[in-house]
């Protein structure tokens, strides 16, 4: 009988290499889904037991490489080497098995004992390609798990592989790269030079390779602990070595050519892969576009015949039923007790719920496109156009998303690669139109527009667009420098999709969501509520009604008043809830008789600034939860509240202005 | 202290007659070895790791206009910048 323990693994991998579903096979819903302390990265571990040991198993983000250039790589490589865990798993997919091996080569450079998953094995098949797993396990000399994770294949292997190398580690004997010969003295002698005050628990030689490397973390580590004589010597081999870092790239690349050549066949030439065939239509400028477009007209029929429907069924059977259910138990209770749950709790909750169908739905599409490889050619396609603002081809389909709602699209700009990329996408999302807001244009532009209610209607849509894009430019200016991160972005492989890896996605996202609206926007939700209720009871005396008043100057720059401004701020909770406030405060019965009563309270310049403000203004509150549980950052969600109020106000301004003036 | 500062590597050595060619300069179909880089270290470092070394074989896939064109090294499939492209040196 073996006797109970505890390891713990590691799994690393380039992107794309089907990692997470190899990830999800051994940990299942034993999963726990955190962030990395301090980071906005996402950190996935979980376990599984065999043979009496207990594995503790952390996905480490995914990266090509284990350089400075990240936060994702610093993740990976600072846990393998602090954590210190029993056993890497690499996994690689077999039909780039070429690239992949770079990483595995900076994986051998520490000295935790590595073993290689070559997954994807269907996909090479599929391509032409023939793999010797043994002939690379001979090479290598570490352990050479094929498998297909799609297909629950080689699991159990990687399984024992695991088991066997942490008890008995003594046949590993891994064959090493080795940088290109004629940097072999360089390294040496920079070695000698830094080994004395390498920290613990860094490996020397890995940090000697690291400075040659020019790795900004490690050399400032290592210049904050050598001498100054000592830091000037190293300084000067590195001067004179700068281009050092393509040297021991290559180094590694030899290696790989060395570890392929006997283990892989390619096809042969001429062979068009399903890859290149689909390519052609889907990354070519015009049929690209058209593919595209294609797609998002797909994201919508389904969103508006599967999706609306559903949130209706919500809103009957959830929301109303519960609002009559409550009306009848509590007939004999408290008054201002049914107001609280009713316009309170599901009021603002309940509108928010009923958007799980959407969400689920957008959770889906984004977890397929990406799955089946076709997020990165969207991007592709749509960099040409995203450039000009100053963002990622990648950052197209988030603010996309965000037409239907904002949630989900705040939530999907974890594609974009990276965290600049990612914060300005995040910024820009609530200028989008989400259908609560057409909502509250379709309802508006009628009463005061008439017939041309359409085209003021898209004329706002226009207006936001150009909003965005001017803010992208200038945020990106302030903010970032200006700068764009480099475009690099792999085209990866199609392949069908992997269901349970999407289920649990979707699984994961809603339940988080979830989890958001039954506690912040609950809360947020009831506090309006409060705020407008107290102290006397009635909204057109209540402390929100003192802050419309408060607000009364700034609106009448627009037009607006202070029972408009209130208006604005309940919108908070839900983009729709503008109108039933503007409803209750002019004492309209419902929404027909306030179509009737605003034409005279309203000039169509102040309907006009209402509206601008209203599509600029500070989205709904699960949208800034999420903003704020994505970006990790106060700072970053205050700015784009603040952002957005300068920005509504004073479009706002200028907009009735002028419309004063010509009307 | 001082500071290793954002490094350029220019290329040592150079022999007389290389064609030098840039990137972005191949069209569709052709083929090339490639030869360095014109380009600052984080550049250099992040196209390294994905299989740009002195060596290797690079073949254009796509590129038209003056968007991002499509490039294969080591089995995958690149999309890269056009000003990113124009850093890099290949030979036919």
């Amino acid at each position: 009988m073996t006797e109970p323990r505890t390891i713990k693994v590691a799994l690393a991998g380039q992107p794309n290499v089907g990692k997470s579903t190899v990830f999800n096979l051994l940990t299942g819903l034993s999963q726990h889904v955190g962030n990395w302390p301090g980071k906005t990265v996402e950190r996935k571990e979980g376990t599984y037991s065999h043979n009496g040991t207990s594995v503790h198993i952390v996905d480490l983000p995914g990266t090509y490489s284990l350089t400075a250039n990240s936060a994702e790589e610093v993740i990976a490589r600072d846990h393998i080497i602090r954590e210190k865990p029993d056993v890497v798993v690499a996994v690689i997919n077999a039909s780039c098995m070429e690239r992949n091996l770079y990483l595995v080569a900076e994986l051998l450079a520490l000295q935790t004992p590595v073993i290689v998953a070559v997954n994807m094995m269907d996909v090479a098949e599929q391509e032409g390609l023939k793999i010797e797993p043994q002939v690379l396990e001979a090479a290598l000399g570490v352990p050479v798990v094929p498998m297909t994770a799609t297909r629950n294949q080689g699991i159990r292997e990687l399984v024992e592989a695991i088991d066997e190398l942490t008890r008995d580690g003594a046949s590993y004997q891994p064959k090493r790269p080795e940088i290109r010969e004629d940097h072999r003295e360089v390294l040496d002698d920079l070695r000698d030079l830094v080994v004395a005050y390498v920290p613990q628990p860094y490996p020397a030689d890995w940090v000697s390779l690291k400075l040659l490397e020019g790795d900004d973390e490690i050399l400032r580590m290592m210049q904050d602990r050598l001498p100054e004589d000592v830091w000037e010597r190293v300084h000067d081999i590195l001067k004179e070595h700068e281009d050092a870092v393509v040297a021991v790239a290559s180094g590694r690349y030899d290696w790989v050519g060395r570890m392929t050549r006997a283990a892989l066949v390619r096809p042969g030439v001429g062979q068009v892969t399903l890859t290149e065939r689909l390519d052609r239509w889907a990354t070519h400028p015009l049929w690209g576009l058209l593919v595209l477009v294609g797609v998002l007209g797909l994201v919508f029929f389904l969103t508006y015949s599967v999706g609306a429907p559903l949130q209706g069924l919500l809103e009957t059977y959830v929301v109303e039923a519960s609002a009559g259910f409550l009306t009848v138990a509590l007939a004999s209770g408290p008054p201002w007790l049914l107001d609280l749950l009713v316009n309170g709790v599901l009021g603002g909750v309940g509108t928010v719920i009923t958007f799980i169908p959407i969400l689920i739905i957008f959770f889906a599409v984004m977890g397929l496109l990406e799955d089946v490889g076709y997020m990165a050619r969207a991007g592709y396609v749509m960099d040409r156009f995203m450039h000009l603002m100053g963002l990622h081809g990648k950052s197209f389909l988030p603010l996309f998303l965000a037409f239907g709602c904002n949630v989900p699209a705040v939530m999907g700009t974890r594609v974009i690669d990276s965290r600049a990329g990612r914060l300005l996408t995040t910024m820009l999302v609530p200028l989008v139109p989400c259908t609560a807001r057409m909502m509250v244009l379709a309802f508006f532009t009628p009463i005061f527009f008439g017939g041309a209610a359409p085209l003021v209607a898209w004329g706002l849509v226009g207006l936001s667009l150009l909003v965005l894009a001017v803010s992208g430019v200038v945020i990106n200016k302030i903010a970032f420098g200006g700068e764009r991160a480099a475009f690099i972005m792999e085209l990866p492989l199609y392949h069908l999709p992997n269901w349970r890896s999407i289920c649990l996605l979707i699984w994961q996202r809603s339940l988080a969501f979830f989890k958001r609206a039954g506690t912040v926007i609950l809360v947020v939700s009831v506090v309006l509520w409060a705020l407008s209720a107290l102290p006397t009871g009635k909204i057109e005396t209540s402390y929100l009604a003192g802050v419309g008043r408060l607000l009364a100057p700034l609106g009448s720059l627009m037009g607006l008043s202070w029972k408009m401004m209130v208006a604005l701020l309940t919108s908070f909770v839900a983009k729709e809830n503008s109108i039933a406030s503007l409803g209750v405060l002019y004492g309209a019965g419902g929404q027909a008789s306030l179509a009737q009563t605003l034409p005279a309270i309203m000039t169509p310049a102040a309907a006009l600034s209402f509206l601008v403000v209203q599509m600029l203004f500070i989205p709904c509150v699960a949208t800034v939860v999420s903003i704020l549980h994505e970006t990790r950052s106060w700072r970053w969600t205050l700015f784009n509240l603040v952002f957005l109020l300068m920005v509504s106000f004073g479009v706002g301004i200028l907009v009735y202005q002028v419309a004063a003036l010509v009307a | 202290m001082r500071r290793l500062k954002e490094r350029d590597t220019t290329q040592r050595g150079a022999e007389a007659g290389v064609d030098l060619l840039r990137l972005s300069e191949l069209k569709a179909g052709e083929e090339a070895t490639l030869q360095g880089f014109d380009a600052g270290h984080g550049l250099i470092s992040r196209l390294s790791a994905l299989g740009f070394t002195p060596g290797a074989q690079v073949t254009m896939l796509q590129n038209i206009g003056h968007g991002p064109l499509i490039v294969k090294v080591r089995d995958t499939r690149i999309a890269l910048g056009r000003g990113e492209a124009m850093k890099v040196r290949v030979k036919r």
